[in-house]
């Protein structure tokens, strides 16, 4: 995928990182508000479809570090079986960290429900950024030209 | 004799349908709901969830919330399996 225009390129340098906190503030924010792991963790990835699409990917293999990538995803699913498989001594997805709507603390009053909502963010956004990666690469393989001249093909 | 097998099921198919929808529910007066009545009189005060949908999601049916992601981690496998590098030399 070759890389696009100045004008595309400096858009992205403005917007993608909001993309991310975007994505990150529905994750953390999804038991009280629309939206929540999936859908957050679903924004998240679309910085990596974006520096994609904006940059060509060249530069983003270069950049980007897929071992990152399998951690979050890892990392999130464990985290996800463990918050559930805690509430075993009651039955398998029970709310032991449930608070009344008013206290205080670090971990929100609706318990598990926010926590596994962060780890399902990470899940996705771990697995939809690697399977942009993999499927780029994967597309690579079959190219018949050479890949040295990157022009854009928009100029 | 066939023909006459299917325009038989076919007619009797219809039917069923076209009663189906004359029974159904209008749109927007759902039948019993002792289900719907329980979850929105008890996301807010006993789970602390604003948002229902993620307390049905993540703590009512969190065992299907384990299936999906175990279905993104197949997909993921899946995919990493068949855009794999290397293998059998052509």
């Amino acid at each position: 995928m070759n890389p696009l225009s100045v004008v595309v390129r400096t858009g992205c340098d403005l917007f993608a990182w909001f993309m991310v906190v975007f994505g990150v503030s529905v994750l953390v924010h999804g038991y009280m508000t629309p939206g929540g792991g999936f859908q957050g963790g679903a924004i998240i990835a679309t910085f990596t479809a974006f520096l994609l699409v904006a940059y060509g990917g060249r530069k983003l293999l270069g950049w980007a570090n897929e071992k990152i990538f399998d951690l979050f995803e890892e990392v999130g699913l464990l985290a996800f079986f463990f918050l559930a498989f805690m509430g075993f001594p009651v039955t398998f997805f029970y709310n032991y960290l449930v608070k009344p709507l008013a206290a205080g603390g670090v971990v929100p009053p609706a318990g598990t429900t926010a926590l596994m909502s962060i780890a399902v963010g990470l899940e996705v956004s771990g697995a939809l950024s690697m399977v942009i990666l993999t499927m780029y690469r994967g597309i690579r393989m079959f190219e018949t030209a050479p890949m040295e001249e990157e022009i854009g093909h928009d100029r | 004799m066939k023909k006459m097998i299917f325009v038989v099921a076919a007619l009797l198919l219809g039917a069923m349908v076209v009663g189906a929808v004359d029974n159904a529910h209008p749109f927007g007066f759902p039948g019993k709901t002792p289900m719907d009545d329980f979850f929105l009189a008890d996301a807010l005060p006993n789970r602390s969830t604003e948002n229902i949908v993620t307390a049905i999601v993540f703590d009512y049916r969190g065992f299907d919330t384990i299936g999906e992601a175990a279905v993104l981690f197949t997909a993921l496998c899946a995919i990493s399996v068949l855009f794999r590098e290397g293998g059998r030399k052509r």
